[in-house]
């Protein structure tokens, strides 16, 4: 912590966790989507979002980070216009999604060239976030450390191969966090990488070249 | 490095190097972020001027929240205030319309700074820039007063809490107020001592204040709480300055904030449930912005 954690940050209101939390956890979104736009979004609110969003402007914060804006953009507060004029089909709606966090937002999306994706996350004070499911596997991810999210196929030494490259490679990347989930046994699966020093755009290259892997993104601080 | 676990050690540190509470900081922030003390002095600089923008954008005539509830405290305030009649004088009106314009500024989803949060944000910039503006304090001098701040700040965050939902509303509109108070003190060229019994006295006027928004929004009492975090945090520069000193220390007080934080009941942190917000009249204005 630091004294622009008490000074800071620069953001649209009015509220940390209603709307520059939102906004982070639109643009996981926008990070899962690299660079191609967004056809279609459906986001489930829950909770205290499911109550208050339209005071709030959650929902306009939802989409101004899946638009790839910030939180502290102003286009924020025009984001529904915004998002209309790209020819966005956004639609929201409430459910309580249980167990989770009071402030949680379900994003459905599908990009341009048809890719249909699922990020569930909830804001959890202060503009922090965690991500709790991608594409129905559970990750657990803040944005407060750079984080690679590797897709791949259940196989044995995958996880090797994608560690190896990274000490073999870059031999300064430290690994402050994993963890690793599967939709079942020789499945899909995601591996969560958080780093203490941000990765270089060439491993999310090399890491997608190795067998097994369908994709690697990476998700710098948010 | 400093550890901001108590207002003693920043005292005693600026005070055995015979510096202010802003120098120290500043240096010791610049050495933890690894940047030079320019850089970090200019980032804050950076934030002291979206400060200035957000008072702009709130003194707006026709500003209104997102919900509607809310709108044009600041202009009313601005225009009550240049008439010259405010029971409290120019200085501290002045101070009230900054602070009421950047918490409106904020309801309307403009542009703020968090300090130490979106819901008090409006708090330590009403205090600052009525300095510079109506005592002729120079930028430079509000700019490092941010510093002192912050300081107090992260004890805060660190000892007690500065989350409405965690501790309350003392948590946020107290603690920014205690911020402001411990500023304005060295601004007006006071001890780094005197810095923390303003600090201090600000908590003990501010201890168990509840965080019960209408609605759940950012807006209702928390656009005007800024203005009176802004008189509290005037009266207890004022009182340190005096010499009036606290008879309970900082850091005591800062501990007591955060016992009595724990001792709230959840219908009075950021739950919408209790004081305000569970009113016959509060219950009205949420069903007028939400329906049923």
């Amino acid at each position: 912590m630091n004294v622009f954690d008490i000074i800071g940050p620069v953001m649209i209101g009015p509220s940390s966790s209603h709307t520059a939390g939102a906004v982070r956890l639109g643009r996981v979104v926008n990070k899962l989507a690299e660079g191609k736009a967004c056809r279609k979004v459906v986001i489930t609110l829950s909770g205290s979002f499911a109550q208050t969003y339209k005071g709030h402007g959650t929902d306009r914060a939802l989409l101004a980070g899946i638009m790839g804006y910030h939180s502290y953009s102003p286009e924020i507060r025009d984001a529904l216009a915004i998002a209309a004029a790209r020819g966005i089909d956004y639609s929201f709606e409430k459910e309580n999604i249980r167990g989770a966090h009071p402030n949680t937002a379900r994003i459905r999306y599908v990009l341009e060239d048809g890719t249909e994706g699922l990020v569930q996350g909830a804001s959890v004070g202060g503009g922090n976030i965690v991500i709790d499911h991608i594409n129905g596997m559970d990750v657990e991810f803040n944005g407060a450390s750079h984080t690679i999210l590797v897709m791949h196929l259940d196989r044995p030494g995958v996880i090797a191969a994608v560690t190896n490259v990274m000490h073999w490679q870059y031999r300064e990347l430290n690994i402050s966090g994993f963890r690793l989930s599967r939709s079942g046994r020789g499945q899909e699966a995601i591996m969560t990488i958080e780093t203490d020093n941000l990765p270089p755009d060439q491993l999310i290259e090399d890491i997608k070249n190795l067998d097994n892997v369908t994709n690697a993104i990476l998700i710098r601080k948010l | 490095m400093l550890t901001y676990e108590s207002v003693d050690e920043l005292v005693k540190a600026a005070e055995s190097n015979s510096e202010t509470i802003s120098a120290l900081v500043l240096r010791d922030q610049a050495e933890s972020m690894d940047r030079s003390e320019h850089s970090v002095y200019e980032k804050m600089e950076r934030d002291f001027a979206v400060m200035r923008s957000a008072v702009d954008e709130g003194m707006k005539r026709d500003l209104r929240s997102m919900s509607g509830l809310t709108g044009g405290e600041g202009y009313r305030m601005g225009e009550y205030s240049r008439r010259g009649e405010a029971l409290c004088g120019s200085l501290l009106s002045g101070a009230m319309t900054r602070a009421l314009a950047v918490a409106g500024c904020n309801a309307s989803m403009g542009r703020i700074v968090a300090a130490p949060t979106a819901g008090s944000c409006g708090i330590l910039p009403g205090c600052l820039l009525s300095l510079c503006d109506e005592r002729d304090v120079p930028e430079r001098a509000a700019v490092m007063a941010m510093f002192t701040a912050g300081a107090f700040g992260l004890v805060m965050a660190k000892k007690a809490s500065i989350a409405g939902a965690q501790g309350g509303c003392q948590a946020e509109c107290g603690s920014a107020a205690a911020m402001a108070a411990a500023a304005l003190v060295e601004l007006m060229g006071g001890t780094p001592a005197q810095c923390a019994d303003a600090c201090a006295i600000a908590i003990a006027s501010q201890l168990g204040l509840v965080c019960d928004p209408v609605a759940g929004l950012v807006e209702i009492p928390c656009i005007k709480r800024n203005a009176s975090g802004v008189a509290i945090a005037f009266a207890s520069a004022d009182m340190a300055l005096a010499g009036v000193a606290p008879k309970i220390p900082a850091d005591e007080c800062i501990d007591a904030m955060r016992e009595v934080g724990d001792l709230l009941p959840s219908s009075l942190k950021e739950t919408a449930l209790g004081g305000l917000a569970a009113t016959p009249t509060g219950q009205k204005l949420r069903k007028q912005v939400f329906g049923k």
